[in-house]
């Protein structure tokens, strides 16, 4: 996943990309009625006449399926079969799923079963992104529709702030959290990748909230409803869609994190995500690709079945301007 | 609350599970609390301590945990010592002001030439490939048959982690150096050397030998970001107006003209963007190098050189210095990327 942090893309864009986006979601269902036609783009591709073009576009996507389907393939082989022949033989000799109970239970080859790990990723998504959630939609609901002041001063600061990269605090952070007593915790990582979230998740939140018509809030005001309420009653349920995109974004980047948690957690191994015992793994397991393939699949399993089944509101985050460093 | 309330020294699984639970409660208390105390204020007064109530924690933590920090790495960079703690260790290994030194070291210290040659290898290519490769992939596949399938394809890699990628990549890249008998390369299972071999030449060790293995790379950052690309690309090309193309169209423009003259113009500000976040996300990305060969193969990147030398090598002061070059360089990008918005809009 990337680490980045763009500015939005332009509002219009982002419109019609989310319409767009849901209306990919449904294609599939539509799919026999092809519509050709007045497309800028589909215009290009006819230039380039077509065969050519589909050509190079089932290349493309062949390139792209072929490394994640061969170490799949390879994950259900033996030991043996995967060093003396090519994962694309595979149909001749026999599937096992033992690599994967070897790799996560642990076993004669694999000291450092991956279950624990697995454990220890879910620990540690499951409050990094709720802490940013909750605390970003009260602060986005205040910068939106609150007046008090220096109201764009501090906005303006804390959107600025999505461009610092994070390598720039991690060390003292990390130091920090050691004088309090936390260093190595699961606290010290709940908290550093809530604080790094906070600038994205606050400003596109904010994003999100500006866009509700404010006469709906102040029906609410009519009615007699103070802060609370209206964010509670009117606009928590407006924003669902974008709580749901961020929190799929910040589950992705702190699940395939490496980086923060390699600093928070340096002293204490018995607490490190997947993706670090695999980084660790690639190097300890060497050739032992019954175990890699596995463990790559055990790690990247969780985070391709959020994506798939939460697609809609990923795109849609995406587009919003929703990718962070 | 003590530390040893936050950590226990043997954890179960049950111990891991019960720390999430005591730390989701804790955070929904905050959460609670703040709520619970905004509403007993009303009125204009009330209005203020609300405002501060919803924003204020947000700006504590972000000032606590990322302003003052990142303050504090600035500073570092002008000391020398081992340790980050500039009273750390014996009053002869405690940090001392050194002017630039950090900074002149970046110059001096022998292979840092090279990651930023490398660098600039990544941060040109990347964004530039992707970039391609994902336009081109949405404007052939805009309005075919199976569209929605087809992005999915491309655009699954955003959804694996840089060090699954690598893995799987690795795996593309395998390389077996020994020889059967008669002298000739022993069966690869490598993809990549399998078809290298078939085509009579000897398997090639794609992620050991500089500089082939910066290049080798540079394809999984390029494989991971070119779904990035397509989606946002394919989305600014839908959202150009039925009208302007008709109009093109009316006036005889087709083809690869119209792709020139129309499409690329509509879709520039979304271009630059697409180019500039998949720049700052190839500077930014550590993972890879690291999952490869920890950059120990003349293959390492500014990100990955950060960590090696503020927690491998303990030179934090470096590590500062070489943090700081990064966000230098990402700053201008970001500024641009501002004001080219801003023209838009």
């Amino acid at each position: 996943m990337s680490t980045a942090t763009p500015p939005p893309v332009p509002d219009q864009v982002a419109d019609a990309a989310t319409s767009a986006a849901s209306t990919a979601a449904t294609a599939v269902a539509e799919a026999p009625i092809v519509k050709k036609g007045k497309s800028a783009a589909g215009n290009a591709a006819r230039a380039v006449t077509s065969p050519w073009a589909s050509a190079f576009a089932v290349v493309m996507a062949l390139a792209w399926t072929t490394p994640t389907l061969g170490l799949f393939v390879t994950s259900f082989r033996n030991q043996e079969d995967i060093q003396t022949s090519g994962w694309w033989t595979a149909f001749t000799t026999p599937f096992t799923l033992e690599n994967y109970a070897t790799a996560f239970n642990g076993g004669s080859d694999n000291g450092t079963p991956l279950s624990g790990f697995f454990v220890n990723s879910i620990v540690i998504a499951i409050p990094c992104v709720l802490l940013p959630l909750l605390l970003a939609s009260l602060a986005a609901y205040a910068f939106a529709w609150i007046d008090f002041p220096f109201r764009n001063a501090l906005f303006v600061g804390v959107f600025a702030l999505q461009i610092v990269p994070l390598q720039i605090a991690l060390l003292p952070l990390a130091q920090f959290f050691q004088s309090m007593g936390i260093g190595g915790s699961f606290w010290a990582l709940w908290l550093s990748h809530s604080a790094f979230a906070l600038p994205l998740a606050v400003y596109l939140l904010h994003n999100f909230m500006k866009e509700i018509p404010s006469s709906l809030l102040e029906a609410a005001r009519v009615d007699g409803a103070g802060h609370v309420r209206t964010f509670f009653q009117v606009l928590l349920p407006l924003i669902t869609p974008a709580l749901a995109s961020f929190g799929i974004f910040q589950f992705l980047w702190v699940w395939n994190d490496l980086l923060v948690a390699l600093t928070m957690l340096g002293g204490s191994p018995g607490r490190s995500p997947i993706t670090m015992a695999l980084n660790q793994l690639s190097g300890t397991w060497g050739d032992k690709w019954f175990l890699t393939s596995a463990g790559a699949f055990i790690s990247i399993a969780v985070p391709v079945a959020v994506f798939l089944s939460l697609q809609r509101y990923f795109v849609r985050g995406l587009l919003a301007g929703g990718t962070k460093g | 609350m003590s530390p040893s309330l936050f950590i226990a020294a043997t954890e179960t699984t049950g111990d891991k599970f019960l720390t999430l639970f005591i730390g989701v409660a804790v955070f929904a208390a905050v959460f609670l609390g703040i709520l619970i105390l905004a509403s007993l204020f009303k009125g204009r007064t009330g209005e203020r301590v609300q405002a501060l109530a919803f924003v204020g924690p947000t700006i504590l933590f972000i000032a606590l945990a990322l302003v003052y920090p990142a303050i504090l790495t600035v500073r570092r960079a002008f000391y020398s010592g081992k340790f980050f703690d500039l009273n750390f260790g014996t009053p002869r290994t405690r940090g001392k002001f050194v002017g630039t030194e950090n900074f002149e070291k970046l110059w001096t210290t022998p292979g840092l030439t090279e990651v930023f040659r490398n660098t600039a290898l990544w941060v040109i290519l990347v964004p530039l490939l992707a970039t391609g490769l994902g336009l081109l992939y949405a404007i052939l596949i805009d309005r075919a048959k199976g569209e929605a399938l087809s992005k999915a394809l491309i655009f699954l890699p955003m959804a694996i982690s840089m060090v699954g990628a690598t893995l799987i990549w690795k795996f593309v890249y395998n390389w077996n150096g020994a020889l059967e008998a008669d002298g000739s390369p022993v069966e690869q299972v490598g993809l990549v050397n399998a078809i290298v071999t078939k085509l009579g030449m000897d398997p090639i060790n794609f992620l050991g030998e500089a500089p082939l293995n910066t290049f080798a790379l540079i394809v999984i950052m390029i494989w991971i970001q070119a779904g990035f690309a397509m989606t946002v690309l394919s989305a600014a090309i839908k959202a150009i107006p039925d009208e302007i193309l008709e109009a093109a169209r009316m006036d005889g423009v087709g083809g690869l003209k119209m792709f020139r003259f129309i499409t690329l113009p509509s879709i520039r500000s979304s271009v630059i963007v697409v180019l500039t976040t998949i720049g700052i996300g190839t500077l930014k990305a550590f993972d890879i190098v690291q999952a490869s060969s920890g950059g120990k193969l003349r293959d390492s990147v500014l990100a990955n050189e950060f960590y090696t030398r503020s927690f491998v090598t303990q030179e934090p002061g470096l590590g500062a210095a070489i943090a700081i070059v990064i966000f230098v360089l990402v700053m201008p990008i970001i500024i641009f990327n501002i004001i080219q918005m801003r023209k838009d809009a």
